[in-house]
């Protein structure tokens, strides 16, 4: 982990409340898929934690979705901007886990770190499946790009606006040999449940720091505390302690 | 011996900063960033007795200005912080530290700085009696200056190094409490811990907070902190360690000149894990600025303004 001055390639809309941020800048902390970067937004205190989407050479992209002021005011930065970011943060997905078939299932704005990783498995020769869920059509984004990869995908949207009606869950195969996930924490769950083989979660959390000192997003686990920043945030199924 | 260098309590500093207590951990996760053997000192993450797991998430809110943490405390219990957390931070870090405890009763607080008062690395005992973010200890003993001369009396009686008394904003008059910890054989006082504070999601309607109250730190406390830094300081005959929303090289001068003899930076350093490295390299050419020579010579230099 480092601290990088990002520069803005593009900032642009991509689908309703989300955002594409191409970054130029120093990406060699970088090393998995599932990291993240921690954006300090100008006149916002703490910084904002948001997923590798994807990397090539020195230029990664971020996918964000309007949540809150922070999210909402990064909408406006220009190209050209610079942002200053920790970069290279937590642990991110484990690819050797993936076995020959690896099922990849994202939620809404839980999805760009997975784009990441089906590169990587798809660069690797799996057969990768992915399912994305959104709640309407017009919240749809990066099918294409994940089509193109190679994976076989699948959409869900709750409301039947698109692809198969209801949650990422009516969309599971009967065969898959290990899956990833990232979403929502409700569909987390529901994913926990529907999943037949071991698998990766990342969580989100409101941090503090980022990077492990200051316990303000450590949570339990089957296998004690531990802090999504640096522990996490990519979890194995097996350790997941659901809190109620 | 430099003009940024400091006495405290008998054993010197480099210079006045050091991380606070619960933003620094046991300094090891700061050694990506820069070499932590610049500091005065830190203050390490609140030990109490028994493991503690603290407050469900989320424990982080942003604040204008500032952030507020319902943390609650966690950490590995005494005798872990002994036997893992000290070795592996005396493996990056050369320089006396200064621990910090926390309890939930008297007992709890003697039994921890008794253990600690065993370890050679630690210079000073940073004892907090104002942790906001837990119940029936923690703040209760620093709002009340009989229950904080007793908890001074009890952790001086059975320890050897200076005793530090860390005092809570939420006192009704903490001016008395300083005055009482000193009178008890208190060496130091630090001040300030947060401030209580909240948000509400505006969304949900609900507390961001799982804890729904919080301690507020960060730049917005700074001018609360140096009052009362400068209150205490000019009640009291003792060193005091200004902190509260100390987030750069000009910062450390004004609290020193409230009559802190160092500063303890806290909320500065989750936003910013160099933050403590860019005030000690920025001290010098604040003090040529302000035409201070030796940066002791300011302590309490407002005092008579």
């Amino acid at each position: 982990m480092k601290e990088v001055l990002f520069k803005i390639l593009e900032n642009k809309k991509i689908a309703k409340d989300i955002y594409e941020m191409k970054l130029s800048g120093d990406t060699s902390d970088i090393t998995r898929p599932g990291q993240f970067i921690d954006l300090k937004l100008d006149g916002f205190y703490l910084r904002r934690p948001i997923s590798v989407c994807d990397l090539e050479g020195d230029q990664l992209t971020i996918i964000y979705k309007i949540l809150g002021n922070g999210t909402e005011a990064m909408t406006e930065y220009p190209a050209g901007k610079t942002v200053p970011a920790l970069s290279g943060l937590g642990n991110g997905y484990d690819t050797a886990l993936s076995g020959s078939h690896p099922l990849l299932i994202g939620g809404g704005v839980g999805i760009p770190p997975l784009y990441l990783l089906a590169r990587e498995l798809r660069k690797e020769d799996k057969k990768v499946s992915v399912i994305l869920g959104f709640n309407v059509e017009d919240e749809i984004f990066y099918l294409e790009e994940f089509k193109k990869l190679g994976c076989e995908v699948a959409v869900t949207t709750v409301d039947g606006s698109f692809g198969i009606q209801g949650f990422v869950t009516n969309a599971i195969p009967d065969e898959y040999s290990f899956f990833y996930t990232c979403g929502p924490e409700p569909m987390l769950k529901a994913v926990y449940k529907a999943t037949k083989t071991s698998g990766q979660f990342s969580f989100e959390a409101r941090m503090g720091c980022g990077f492990g000192a200051c316990m303000g997003c450590s949570c339990k686990t089957l296998t004690g505390y531990k802090r999504i920043c640096v522990d996490g945030p990519v979890m194995m199924k097996e350790e997941i302690l659901w809190e109620d | 011996m430099g003009r940024l260098s400091v006495n405290l309590c008998g054993i010197e500093l480099d210079n006045p900063v050091i991380p606070a207590s619960g933003t620094f951990g046991f300094g090891y996760q700061f050694v990506k960033f820069y070499d932590i053997n610049c500091l005065g000192t830190f203050s390490f993450k609140g030990t109490t007795k028994e493991a503690r797991y603290g407050n469900p998430l989320p424990r982080i809110a942003e604040c204008e200005a500032g952030m507020l943490n319902s943390v609650g405390l966690q950490n590995p219990g005494v005798d872990e912080v002994i036997s893992k957390e000290i070795p592996r931070m005396l493996k990056c870090f050369k320089k006396p530290v200064m621990s910090n405890v926390s309890g939930f009763s008297i007992d709890e607080y003697v039994y921890v700085c008794e253990k600690l008062d065993t370890v050679d690395a630690i210079g000073w005992h940073e004892v907090n009696i104002s942790c906001p973010n837990v119940h029936g200890g923690g703040m209760s003993f620093g709002t009340d200056p009989k229950m904080a001369a007793e908890v001074t009396k009890a952790v001086k009686a059975v320890t050897k190094k200076p005793i530090i008394m860390k005092l809570s904003p939420n006192a009704p008059d903490i001016v008395a409490v300083a005055k009482a910890c000193e009178d008890a054989g208190a060496d130091g006082i630090s001040l300030i811990n947060t401030i209580l504070g909240m948000r509400i999601n505006l969304r949900n309607k609900k507390p961001i907070l799982a804890n729904t109250m919080g301690g507020f730190s960060g730049p917005a406390i700074f001018p609360i902190a140096l009052r009362m830094v400068y209150q205490v300081a000019k009640a009291v005959n003792i060193p005091v360690i200004g902190m509260g929303g100390v987030s750069k090289a000009d910062d450390v001068i004004e609290m020193m000149m409230a009559g802190a003899t160092a500063v303890q930076v806290g909320a500065a350093n989750v936003v910013d894990p160099l933050a403590c490295k860019k005030i000690i390299d920025d001290l010098p050419a604040a003090l040529d600025k302000y035409r201070i020579n030796d940066i002791k010579d300011i302590v309490g230099g407002a005092f008579n303004g």
